[in-house]
């Protein structure tokens, strides 16, 4: 029996160079950041209005990207895909990995970061991001299991067990991601029970869109084929049921919105009214994000090419950014309704819709984030056989 | 690569030569009461401390730690281990009799937590000189690190009161 | 008047005699004796419960509440209430408006049917039931058990959920180093903050800043749960608001004339 798993053992020195790429942009984004904690946060875009910036967008999208990256195994152990086990390692990897960038940014991001410490002692259990702080540690812990589980030889029994309980964590994990938002009852963008269906059904895009862009940088990296052609049409299936269900979500949310009176502005505000998220939603999230990979993904020949995969999992990832943007930012943008059906000025912004321009620093640490959870992926990929084997002709 | 081993012969040379350099200081160091890379903490100008100055060494952090939670959660305000009075003790001047803030290496705090290498994360917060300090104009030069020393006399006479240590913060009395 | 009272016997015990906690205590509790021989003349300060003696807790036996007129309020009256409070606790205008902290703001208000025009003080509203304090990860953002919504800024991280949480937009972050703040009101860099209602100037009896400030009657501080104190009399009497009612958060701070 041929092996199913390799290790990148050969020297490769394109793979190299984006390792130490990632190390580099990852020393930058880090430099970002101890500028950011050293003045405060001064030197970013964020204010006492919009007081989650683009580091926090990078985050949550890395977040719920992370969930999503764990489809391929839980596709394999949990509904018996067997056709997917020779990426379940690699899929696992990515999981924790980018969840990990993830958490570095939004740590990083912390006007405290020094008090990490504070955060793991002291618990309010009824915050949803306190329990979102176990979500995310228990992911790393289980999935961690998980990969030992797929690994050790000693352990596969445990395999469908940890498999399921890590599926079932992701989904909790989602839900309380999205439940950050959907708490917040004075939001009018956020408050909605809905926040968590469209954060997981995000995360099967994005997480997936992950994981195939690794894939296709790997089949570069090495030349080696690692895709067959019955896997790629599969993944090009899985990705329209995808699409389809995160628009399903983004539409509900939207309609049950506008037919409630007191909502109708901010969707105005954010569909309509030409502001900057008005251009990301429909240019972005809709467009990019949705229709365009659609369209390339329903043509069966391109749509299942590594060529049309590849177009359409970078196309999802820019969408889903432009989509989490929107989120995070459109919705804090909308002023809060103090005194509805009154007209509201003030020296602290109320009434108006607020201004947000990233800062440089910003951008810098949340790219880091992403270069983190890419590097931890790379040399996951040099120190252990997480990758899939190549495939051969016949197969 | 001959260099290479040369360089690093020397930096371990260098090292060990520097180690014992250390070590032998240090062991003359230890021999005379007061050597001066050890902590100099100035004097208190508020007479007694609310703790023996032996206990309130080892304990000061559990003890400031015990009344923040009861200041601010009970909103207990009494004065004892209070941060507030101890920094209206510990105020130190400089030359143009000014207290000093956390900035300044003279501060009571940073003369021991500078040399255990503590970080002190009270003055991120809190303001790190008395607030009447600020009020007054400030007299003449005169209240500097080494006259503190006489400024205990307050203490001995019994006056600790806050009148006079808001007086001598304000720099009216010396 | 036994606040007053007190306050004169503290500042002259300074004068005359060393800070003794034990004398301090005696002393204590001999102004509690005098509470309970005299009830009725000695028990209020201003209408309103005893002083609380400096080492006792607070208790849930009081709830501080404050009633808002608009109606007396002009746009310098509600400047004058937020200098009040920017020198009681330290706070100011840098000129940056988007990252400077403000803990009481100036709202104004225009109701677009009928074009009246008017403005009120807008700050924390000390809601029984706090969305800050609900959503803080580590417990920073609390509630005193007298009500009032304080952050503890010893371990408070500065994710800012709270102020992604709060309906009022009562509050800030710190966006700056900042240096030489009010002993009573530690304020600092990468945490956030917002009005404590005085807080130090409640627990010995006083009233909040912004309440001395504001033109007479247009403030109302008290303690809600005490039937005879004239905010609570007030509320009973007159036809009160509460910002955001819907969201049925039962905030501290009640408004007239809205």
């Amino acid at each position: 029996m041929a092996e199913t798993y390799r290790q990148l053992r050969e020297y490769n020195y394109g793979f190299n160079i984006l390792l130490v790429l990632h190390v580099l942009i990852i020393a930058i984004g880090l430099g970002a950041a101890f500028y950011m904690e050293h003045n405060g946060h001064v030197v970013t875009g964020m204010n006492n209005q919009i007081v989650w910036g683009l580091p926090h967008v990078f985050a949550v999208f890395l977040i719920v990207s992370a969930s999503g990256a764990l489809n391929l195994a839980s596709a394999s152990s949990v509904f018996s895909k067997l056709a997917y086990k020779r990426f379940a390692r690699l899929s696992a990897i990515l999981a924790i990995a980018l969840l990990i960038g993830g958490l570095v940014v939004l740590l990083l991001d912390l006007g405290r970061p020094d008090r990490l410490i504070v955060a793991m002692t002291h618990y309010n259990f009824k915050s949803i991001f306190a329990w979102n702080i176990i979500l995310y540690t228990g992911f790393i812990t289980i999935v961690g299991i998980y990969l030992w589980t797929m690994m050790d030889k000693t352990v596969t029994r445990f395999n469908k067990a940890a498999g399921w309980g890590a599926f079932i964590w992701r989904i909790i994990l989602t839900t309380g991601t999205g439940s950050i938002f959907g708490f917040l009852v004075a939001r009018e963008a956020y408050d909605a029970a809905i926040m968590a269906p469209l954060f997981i059904s995000s995360s099967f895009v994005y997480g997936m869109a992950f994981t195939v862009w690794v894939l296709i940088t790997m089949c570069q990296a090495t030349g080696h084929r690692l895709l067959t052609q019955g896997v790629s049409e599969k993944l090009r299936e899985l990705f329209i049921i995808f699409i389809a269900a995160m628009l399903y979500f983004t539409l509900v949310h939207h309609l049950t919105n506008l037919y409630a009176a007191e909502h109708i502005g901010v969707e105005r505000y954010i569909l309509w009214s030409g502001s900057v998220f008005t251009w990301l939603f429909w240019g972005g999230h809709v467009f990019l994000g949705t229709v365009l990979p659609l369209l390339i993904l329903m043509k069966s020949d391109f749509g299942s090419s590594r060529a049309g995969l590849t177009f359409s999992s970078i196309l999802m990832l820019l969408g889903g950014m432009a989509h989490t943007y929107v989120i995070i930012i459109g919705g804090q943008s909308y002023p809060l309704s103090l005194f509805p059906g009154m007209g509201v000025t003030s020296t602290f912004q109320d009434g108006v819709y607020a201004n947000y321009m990233p800062t440089m620093p910003e951008l810098l640490l949340g790219l880091a984030g992403v270069s983190m959870a890419m590097f931890i992926v790379g040399f996951a990929l040099k120190i252990l056989p997480f990758l899939p084997a190549p495939v051969t002709e016949n197969q | 690569m001959k260099i290479v081993l040369i360089m690093q012969k020397l930096i371990i040379t260098l090292l060990g030569v520097a180690f014992i350099g250390v070590s032998l200081l240090a062991s003359v160091g230890q021999a005379s009461a007061q050597p001066e890379w050890m902590p100099n903490p100035p004097k208190a100008i508020g007479g007694q401390c609310d703790l023996d100055p032996k206990e309130m060494r080892k304990t000061h952090m559990t003890l400031l730690d015990h009344k923040r939670d009861q200041t601010m959660r009970d909103g207990i305000r009494t004065k004892k281990y209070s941060l507030k009075k101890c920094i209206a003790c510990h105020a130190v001047k400089d030359k143009s009799n000014k207290c000093v803030t956390v900035k300044d290496e003279r501060h009571f705090c940073r003369s021991c937590h500078d040399y255990a290498a503590v970080r002190i994360d009270c003055f991120d917060c809190h303001a790190s000189r008395p607030e009447d300090s600020l009020n007054k104009a400030t007299k003449a030069a005169g209240n500097s690190h080494d006259k503190l020393a006489g400024l205990s006399s307050i203490g001995k006479t019994g006056d600790t009161t806050d009148t006079t240590l808001r007086r001598f913060i304000a720099g009216e009395v010396k | 008047m036994i606040s007053l009272k007190q306050g004169q016997i503290e500042a002259g015990e300074h004068k005359t005699a060393p800070v003794d906690e034990a004398g301090r205590r005696k002393f204590l509790k001999g102004s509690a004796a005098a509470l309970a021989l005299a009830p009725g003349m000695t028990l209020f300060a201003y209408g309103e419960a005893i002083t609380k003696p400096a080492e006792q807790a607070v208790t849930t036996k009081s709830r501080w509440g404050l009633l808002i007129d608009a109606a007396k309020f002009s746009d310098e009256d509600v400047d004058a209430c937020v200098k009040a409070c920017q020198d009681e606790n330290g706070w100011r205008d840098t000129g940056k408006p988007m990252t400077d902290a403000q803990w009481i703001r100036r709202v104004n208000l225009k109701n677009k049917k009928t074009d009246e025009q008017f403005s009120l003080p807008m700050m924390c509203q000390h809601c029984a039931e706090a969305p800050c304090v609900d959503v803080c990860p580590t417990g920073a953002s609390f509630k005193r058990k007298d009500g009032i919504v304080l952050v503890d800024k010893h371990i408070c991280i500065g994710c800012r959920y709270c102020m992604m949480a709060c309906p009022y937009k009562a509050r800030s972050f710190v966006h700056e180093h900042i240096e030489d703040q009010k002993e009573h009101a530690p304020r600092g860099i990468g945490t956030v903050e917002s009005c404590t209602m005085c807080v130090h100037l409640v627990d010995e009896g006083k009233e909040p800043a912004c309440v001395k400030a504001a033109p007479e009657g247009a403030m109302v501080f008290g303690d809600l749960n005490d039937k005879t104190s004239k905010l609570a009399q007030l509320i009973k009497s007159v036809a009160t608001q509460q910002v955001r009612a819907d969201l049925n958060l039962d905030p501290g701070v009640r408004y007239r004339n809205i």
